[in-house]
């Protein structure tokens, strides 16, 4: 349906519009950053410096870009779909050739007044281009062969341009936030069913064969896949971390110690506690109660959003709040699942809550296309 | 595209459909992260509290006990000591640079040791712990251990360090440990994490090093909590690493024990191999070392010291070289069985065959001399041997040829390298043509062939070949020496060997002549000779010359030994196997510039032999009644120098 065939009448214009905007999302938004600020206050041992100050700054920037956004009809978005796209495409492409290394892999662009990630513009930019896609595409196509392997393709580029920087986890947020959108628009369930029986399979040969004659893989390397799945088998390495990750959290108890009173992340113990590891240091100083609270926060967004695109006739705008519900999703869960050793350690913020620029405002843009898919619901 | 309003609406629904589908899904998620956290803080919460706040986990490496070394009789010859030390972590200090000059008011640390570990300390991943004190007192653990609330991180350790029980007598065999340094670590190719502990020990020499692997073990790993003071509260688990192989060697610390006094003085060396199974039980250097002061690194004044730096008052003794394996001399006379079975083997010479010696031959235009000036008439085989006559072998050499020479001596063991778990093993030079045109590009002489014949020239032997060649004679069979019994108490292969295929009454010969040595009146070892009956020796002198003598000093007469500096004198030689009738044992004695091989050797050797035969002090009946008086005194002097050894922990299964 194509946005002249809306009523205009139905739609708020002006300042109007603010007050159709999802508040309860804005308002959970600001709650988890509030939990994070506090957080980065603690983890820098009660001091603004040198995170709190420009988290807030940014998270400011965001909440503005949000609204702006919002207030852009949803049809605008749609059509920036294609560029959007392929702009985060070239900029991949020249992060692999001018991009800057730091730690061993290359995300990042120098932008003088700030690093920027195009991986993280990319996370959005494929959702639209995929919802924008389904908009487009007549539903008794969208399991024919042909038309899957299209947006296998928008996939399967940025995913390879990611994973050779390298950035397992952004990877795998790609990858799932991707196939995500497709279940979304009603690819049929066989198709799913056989990838991930394939990978089922494929995994559990690679492992069988380890041994035999016929062993698909180098031992050095089954061993290196160890270590990645078990940590405790390295326990001087990547084990310590987790070790020392998961004694930081059980440790909080019902209550926790208190605010700035955790002992662990204070005797550095913790790697990356103002990033991945933030999650630690909250469930140590506020326990149970904190740490559930803000899986219930994260899970309110979640059923907003749903609630959201499940009433919006707009197939676009269901879709785009949709996929980034589930990007947001598989944020926090692949985070709390690592830090609380259910999950290999890959290299995943927490949304909202870790400290970083680019993750903050690429996240906030992302609740700017939500917010313009609500205001400008076909009602 | 366009769509009917039919197909938009299915579309809707099915997006509903999924949505709720993928909505239970990640409701199922957040559960489980829920659930997980409940587990974990709520159900948990006690042990993880426990762990976390008095608690620390620290994950450390054990290592392994290293394995001992024996002698043949159960005797310790390299054990390993507890002792304290004090330890220090950085994520236990918190402020390191306070913690330790504190610890510095308590105990008085080292300057030097203390700036090591500081930097050590800045250097390490936070939780390994770093020596900051070695062999501390117990009073300096107390006051440690009461002082620890002041003293984070802090740790008294109870550890395990090497020591030579032996002292100076084991030094050349055992070898020594020593810290495992940047050089080794640069020099070896091993992952093994033990090294990566600061001051871990390795074999740095010898046994020691040879035997490395067997004798280090492998880490074990444990997992400890300590508490916010850095005090270890109590281990959380173990995985115990394998300790090291225990070594069991050939040598009897008993009789190295007499060796090592019997040579001390003098610069030289003896080897005794048990020709039945070519075990070594003595190999004794002097002058020797304490390896204990390397073991925890040693002065430099010493080292300069043990190394003769200083110029001035050096004494080119080398007592860092076990000159049993790692010095080679001309072996002289001792040479002469390999040039007569060569001879004799080859057809050339029958024993009963005479040459005439007047003193010296003439090859081409160069005089060669006999030792004894005036000449020894008409020599046979047995007779040269005895009286040691030059000029017999100068002629039988030269029909035999170098090469032939050569090949015996190398049958016999001369010029090969006997691997024994020993450093710097050299294997000496056994020349014929072929050597001499491939590493000098010079065609062999007659000369030198006249020159080798009677062990000068390029042969060169260390007291191990020579102790070996002399078992070769008196058995006939292939004697591998053997310097390790048995490794983890499983028992290496000996060294009997197989038949050498030589004739044996060839053999007969040269040892019949050989028993004339040293028991024929006119023999020159007759008056250091075993008077036992049942102990009678066989063996040759040799006296081996260091410097040519120039005209100059021939004209004005200095050719007496004792006149020249020491350094210049001849190396004094002697071997010899016993009984005669019955070989047991082979010894080899080289004293450097010790003089004449009968004078200098031959009662070494004899004295040697005898305390080896007798398993201790021999009765004086064992000796020439001549000589009797001059031995009690010798006892009598050497008693001071001879500890009382008893074997220990007995690793002997048999």
């Amino acid at each position: 349906m194509s946005y002249l065939a809306y009523q205009f009448k139905d739609v708020p214009v002006g300042f109007r519009k603010l007050l159709y905007l999802n508040w309860p999302v804005v308002f959970l938004i600001t709650a988890v950053s509030g939990f994070g600020f506090l957080m980065l206050y603690s983890v820098a041992g009660g001091s603004m410096n040198p995170w709190v100050t420009p988290q807030v700054q940014r998270f400011g920037l965001g909440l503005a870009v949000m609204v702006s956004m919002a207030m852009v009809p949803i049809w605008f978005w749609r059509n920036m779909a294609v560029v959007g796209y392929l702009l985060a495409l070239v900029l991949l492409v020249a992060v692999d050739i001018i991009g800057v290394e730091r730690n061993g892999s290359q995300r990042w662009l120098d932008l003088r007044f700030m690093d920027f990630q195009p991986s993280e513009m990319m996370k959005i930019t494929l959702i639209m281009l995929l919802a924008a896609y389904y908009d487009w595409l007549p539903l008794s196509k969208v399991s024919k062969p042909v038309w899957i392997l299209v947006p296998l393709l928008f996939i399967a580029a940025p995913a390879y341009l990611v994973l050779s920087q390298p950035d397992l986890g952004t990877t795998i947020l790609l990858v799932s936030g991707g196939g995500a959108i497709m279940f979304l628009a009603g690819v049929h369930w066989a198709y799913f069913a056989t990838v991930i029986g394939g990978v089922i399979g494929l995994v559990t040969a690679v492992f069988q064969s380890r041994g035999t004659a016929w062993q698909v893989l180098k031992d050095y390397q089954y061993r290196r896949i160890d270590t990645f799945l078990d940590p405790t088998q390295d326990p001087l390495g990547a084990g310590y971390h987790i070790t020392q990750a998961k004694i930081a959290l059980g440790s909080g108890g019902w209550t926790g110690r208190g605010y700035m009173q955790g002992t662990q992340s204070r005797l550095n113990f913790l790697p990356e506690k103002h990033t991945d590891f933030i999650f630690t240091t909250l469930a140590e100083e506020f326990g149970f109660i904190g740490a559930f609270g803000l899986l219930i926060l994260y899970a309110l967004i979640i059923i907003f959003c749903v609630q959201s695109a499940v009433t919006n006739k707009d197939r676009f705008a269901s879709l785009i709040t949709m996929g980034v519900a589930v990007t947001f999703f598989l944020f926090f869960s692949v985070n709390m699942a690592m830090v609380m050793g259910l999950a290999p350690v890959v290299g995943v913020p927490l949304p909202l809550v870790s400290y970083g620029g680019s993750a903050m405002l690429v996240l906030m843009v992302a609740f700017g296309l939500v917010q313009s898919a609500h205001v400008h619901k076909p009602r | 595209m366009k769509k009917g309003p039919k197909e938009t609406e299915e579309g809707a629904r099915r997006l509903s459909r999924r949505a709720m589908l993928l909505g239970s899904a990640q409701a199922a998620i957040v559960a489980t992260l829920g659930a997980r956290m409940a587990s974990m803080q709520v159900e948990q919460a006690d042990t993880f509290r426990m762990l976390a706040e008095e608690n620390r986990i620290n994950i450390g490496l054990i290592p392994p006990a290293r394995g001992l070394v024996y002698d043949i009789n159960g005797v310790v010859l390299a054990d390993n000591e507890q002792h304290y030390s004090i330890t220090m972590t950085r994520e236990g200090a918190g402020n390191v640079d306070e913690v330790l000059a504190r610890l510095d008011r308590i105990i008085a640390l080292e300057p030097e040791r203390l700036e090591k570990a500081r930097e050590e300390l800045k250097a390490r991943s936070p939780f390994v712990p770093v020596t900051v004190a070695e062999r501390i007192s117990w009073e300096d653990v107390a006051r440690v251990t009461v002082n620890a609330p002041a003293l984070p991180g802090v740790v008294a350790e109870l550890g395990r360090s090497r020591i030579y029980p032996q002292g100076s007598d084991m030094a050349h065999v055992v070898g020594y440990v020593g810290p495992v340094s940047d050089y080794d670590l640069s020099q070896i190719d091993d992952q093994d994490p033990l090294l990566q502990i600061p001051r871990f020990q390795i074999g740095k020499t010898m046994v020691e090093n040879r035997l490395e692997r067997e004798l280090r073990g492998t880490a074990g790993t444990k997992r400890v909590e300590v508490n916010a003071a850095g005090r270890v509260m109590r281990e959380l688990d173990r995985v115990e690493g394998i300790p090291g192989a225990d070594v069991q060697l050939t040598v009897d610390a008993r009789l190295q024990n007499y060796i090592q006094a019997r040579l001390d003085g003098e610069s030289a060396a003896a080897v005794v191999i048990d020709v039945t199974n070519g075990d070594v039980v003595g190999i004794g250097s002097a002058p020797s070392y304490d390896p204990n002061v390397f073991v925890t690194g040693i002065s430099t004044t010493l080292w300069n010291e043990l190394n003769e730096r200083d110029v001035e008052t050096r004494l080119h003794r080398r007592p860092l070289a076990a000159k049993t394996v790692q010095g080679t001399y001309p072996p002289g006379s001792t040479f002469k069985m390999v040039t007569a079975l060569a001879a004799l083997e080859d057809g050339q010479i029958e024993a009963d065959d005479t040459v005439r010696c007047v003193g010296h031959t003439d090859v081409f235009d160069v005089r060669f001399h006999c030792w004894r000036r005036s000449g020894h008439g008409n020599m046979n085989l047995n007779e040269s041997l005895k009286q040691s006559c030059d000029v017999y072998y100068y002629d039988i050499a030269q029909r035999v040829g170098i090469d032939k020479i050569a090949a015996m001596g190398r049958k016999l063991g001369l010029g090969e390298r006997h691997e024994l778990p020993m450093s710097a093993i050299r294997s000496g030079l056994m020349p014929d043509k072929a050597w001499k045109r491939e590493e000098r590009g010079e065609d062999w002489r007659i000369g030198d062939t006249v020159n080798a014949s009677i062990g000068q020239g390029y042969v060169s032997t260390s007291p191990l070949q020579l102790a070996v060649m002399t078992a070769r004679i008196a058995t006939g069979r292939a004697v591998k020496p053997r310097l390790v019994r048995s490794i983890d108490g499983i028992e290496e292969p000996s060294g009997a060997g197989e038949s050498l295929g030589l004739n044996e009454n060839n053999l007969r010969r040269i040892r019949a002549a050989m028993y004339d040595v040293s028991n024929h009146s006119r023999g020159t070892a007759y008056r250091t000779r075993i008077a036992a009956q049942e102990y009678r020796m066989a063996g040759k002198t040799g006296t081996s010359q260091v410097r040519r003598i120039t005209a100059d000093e021939r004209a004005r007469g200095v050719t007496r030994n004792s006149d020249l500096p020491w350094n210049r004198r001849d190396h004094a030689l002697f071997v010899s196997f016993a009984p005669a009738d019955n070989p047991k044992y082979a010894v080899a004695v080289v004293v450097e510039h010790g003089g004449g091989g009968s004078t200098a050797a031959a009662p070494i050797a004899r004295d040697v032999m005898l305390q080896a035969l007798y398993g201790g002090t021999p009765p004086l009946s064992a000796y020439p009644s001549a000589s009797r008086g001059a031995i009690q005194a010798q006892q009598r002097r050497l008693e001071p120098l001879l500890r009382e050894i008893r074997p220990g922990r007995d690793t002997d299964e048999a």
